[in-house]
């Protein structure tokens, strides 16, 4: 497969086959299509009737809400939930990607992976504890922590078994939120954890932490020190507001770029090791069996991904012509360094362009101008970051991996750090299906 | 980068008395010194090595009759057929039970006391996390169905999968 951009013609925008543009080919030919309009009274007809004012054009509005909720028709954008029935099993909650655009998640469509639900903490009783392996364990309430120099940083957060859905035998037949929902982007805002170590003072002995959330479940993960010291966070905001009860009201742990379940929610405890605990979390779920004897365990951060969320399934295509492909991708080793779009199945190439800023461990858009001739597509993204990763083939993936054999329900896939090119076919009709290509 | 400091003292082995210094003078300082004892109800958390398990003893067989009372509804009788995840093997099948899969026997104690049952995590005691991990251990022919499981036998049981992991970033810890 090429990576590399295909050369074209002069006096063709095409940077790739099946209509890929030139993403800096737009503002020319836009100043083009203005002036024909301008000249060119024979493309309109003009109606019997000039067109009417809107009612909402004769009238007041409404009153202001005190906190604002997106407009009434909008109320399908929302997460869809695995477990509605709150049976004895974890919840998920999907992001609709297919459905939002830009890079930051609004908090109330945030992805959710809860074990029992969200606990109802009262902040004022709520209390954060650092001990074991340090000079002087410490606690910290709310109110002392909002006093200490805080950061604020947009990153991704993945669930280690997002996009589990591309290991299935056979494409599964789902949309992204579907595949890819277990996924979000914030601006988390607060405290460095490696203030409060300063302060608690480490004994050289600690190699790892555990971090612990007062959940019902207080559930519990192992964190190397080296991270822990690096760009950890203890996040007491999501985009600019109090962190939601899903989230982890009133705190949780944030380590950039690594798999969400680390990230413990409704943190109350962080005990300095020297080795891991080894978790269930960490050694029952959050592992994966490759071909042969050995199990994965600690993979830790969310390998270089990337995939196109317009069009996608669901999003019919209304005919041919223009069509910008828009995409989500991200890579927990760093900056994206660079997306390539195919329409033909990944035979050629075109270089998408970034919405800047490119930030690290954060959700990046791509996008590519498209011009769609009617005839079937193959879709397809593929990402590489700045440490050098590239987002694999899917022939790569099984050689390391193996081919999978069997098709399971979405929710029994594996927790596999998935990160394979996604590959989305469009018919003659414009409808968009989840492919192997 | 001020992030990194902490990161040079350790490697040059002298965390201990340098961040100590640091915090008188640099730092708010408005974490309220706690002692380990203060925080016994919360350290539930048990390591490999059997730090941190309590003390209390279990048997299969007493394990069998809280399994009954308090797991069986959501794991199905004999741990197999119900609704949440399978704890044991029909007979005939060989799937990847929590026992036949995790590392080390503590793991399951660990998992229990904190989170189990689903509806009442916390509500065990010792003895009954010791006798419950004791009879899904049983369940899965890892011990015998007359050992006993307590805070010495427990972290020397020897788990079928103990050797089965192999770390995906070895350069990251």
């Amino acid at each position: 497969m090429t990576s590399k951009r295909v050369t074209r013609a002069p006096d063709s925008p095409d940077v790739a086959r099946n209509g890929l543009l030139d993403r800096r080919a737009l503002l020319g030919r836009g100043i083009a299509i203005a002036g024909a309009v301008g000249t060119g009274a024979s493309i309109t007809s003009a109606a019997a009737e000039p067109l009417p004012v809107d009612t909402w054009s004769l009238a007041p509005g409404s009153p202001l809400p005190a906190y604002g909720q997106p407009m009434k028709y909008e109320s399908k954008v929302v997460r869809t939930l695995s477990n509605p029935n709150f049976e004895p099993r974890t919840s998920q909650a999907r992001t609709p990607h297919h459905l939002l655009n830009g890079t930051i998640t609004p908090s109330g469509l945030h992805f959710v992976v809860a074990r029992t639900g969200f606990p109802d903490i009262d902040p004022a009783k709520h209390r954060l504890a650092i001990h074991g392996l340090v000079k002087q364990p410490l606690i910290y309430d709310l109110e002392a922590l909002a006093r200490y120099p805080m950061t604020s940083q947009i990153h991704f957060m993945e669930c280690g078994g997002n996009s589990a859905p591309l290991y299935n035998k056979d494409p599964v037949q789902a949309n992204v939120q579907a595949i890819h929902g277990l996924l979000s982007g914030s601006e988390w805002t607060g405290v460095r954890l490696s203030t409060l170590l300063e302060e608690t003072g480490i004994d050289p002995k600690a190699k790892w932490m555990l971090a612990e959330g007062t959940d019902g479940p207080s559930m519990n993960r192992s964190i190397p020190l080296t991270k822990a010291l690096d760009d950890a966070m203890i996040a007491l905001y999501q985009n600019g507001e109090r962190i939601r009860p899903e989230q982890g009201y009133p705190m949780r742990l944030l380590v950039p770029g690594y798999e969400g379940n680390m990230n413990v929610k409704w943190l109350h405890r962080i005990k300095l090791i020297e080795e891991p605990v080894m978790a269930i979390n960490e050694t029952m779920q959050y592992t994966y069996r490759v071909a042969g004897p050995k199990i994965w365990q600690f993979f830790f951060p969310m390998e270089v991904k990337s995939f196109i969320t317009h069009p996608s399934p669901g999003l019919t295509l209304k005919g041919p012509g223009y069509y910008e492909i828009a995409g989500l991708t991200y890579s927990g080793n760093g900056r994206i360094a660079k997306v390539m779009v195919s329409a033909d199945g990944g035979k050629s190439w075109g270089q998408a362009a970034l919405d800047a800023p490119v930030l690290p461990k954060a959700l990046t858009r791509f996008r590519m101008p498209w011009r769609w001739d009617g005839q079937p597509v193959v879709l397809m993204s593929r990402a590489w970051d700045e440490a050098g990763n590239v987002q694999p083939t899917r022939e790569q993936l099984y050689a390391e991996r193996g081919a999978p054999k069997i098709n399971v329900p979405v929710t029994a896939f594996p927790m596999g750090h998935m990160n394979v090119i996604t590959s989305w076919a469009i018919d003659g009709k414009g409808e968009v299906k989840h492919v192997y290509a | 980068m001020c992030m990194r400091k902490p990161l040079y003292v350790i490697a040059a082995g002298f965390a201990f008395a340098l961040t100590g210094a640091a915090s008188a003078t640099d730092l708010p300082g408005l974490g309220k010194p706690v002692s380990e004892a203060d925080l016994a109800l919360w350290d539930i958390s048990v390591g490999p090595d059997g730090k941190g398990l309590p003390p209390g003893s279990g048997t299969p067989a007493q394990g069998a009759m809280i399994f009954e009372q308090k797991c069986e509804v959501c794991h199905g009788k004999e741990g197999f057929g119900g609704k949440s995840a399978m704890l044991a093997n029909p007979p005939g099948k060989n799937g990847r039970t929590m026992a036949l899969y995790v590392p080390t026997a503590t793991t399951m104690f660990d998992f229990i006391r904190r989170a189990m049952p689903w509806p009442q995590p916390k509500s065990l005691s010792a003895d009954e996390v010791y006798a419950l991990t004791a009879y899904i251990l049983a369940r899965n022919k890892v011990i015998g169905d007359n050992d006993v499981m307590n805070a010495e036998t427990l972290p020397k049981v020897q788990m079928p999968n103990r050797n089965g992991f192999v770390s995906r970033y070895p350069d990251k810890h």
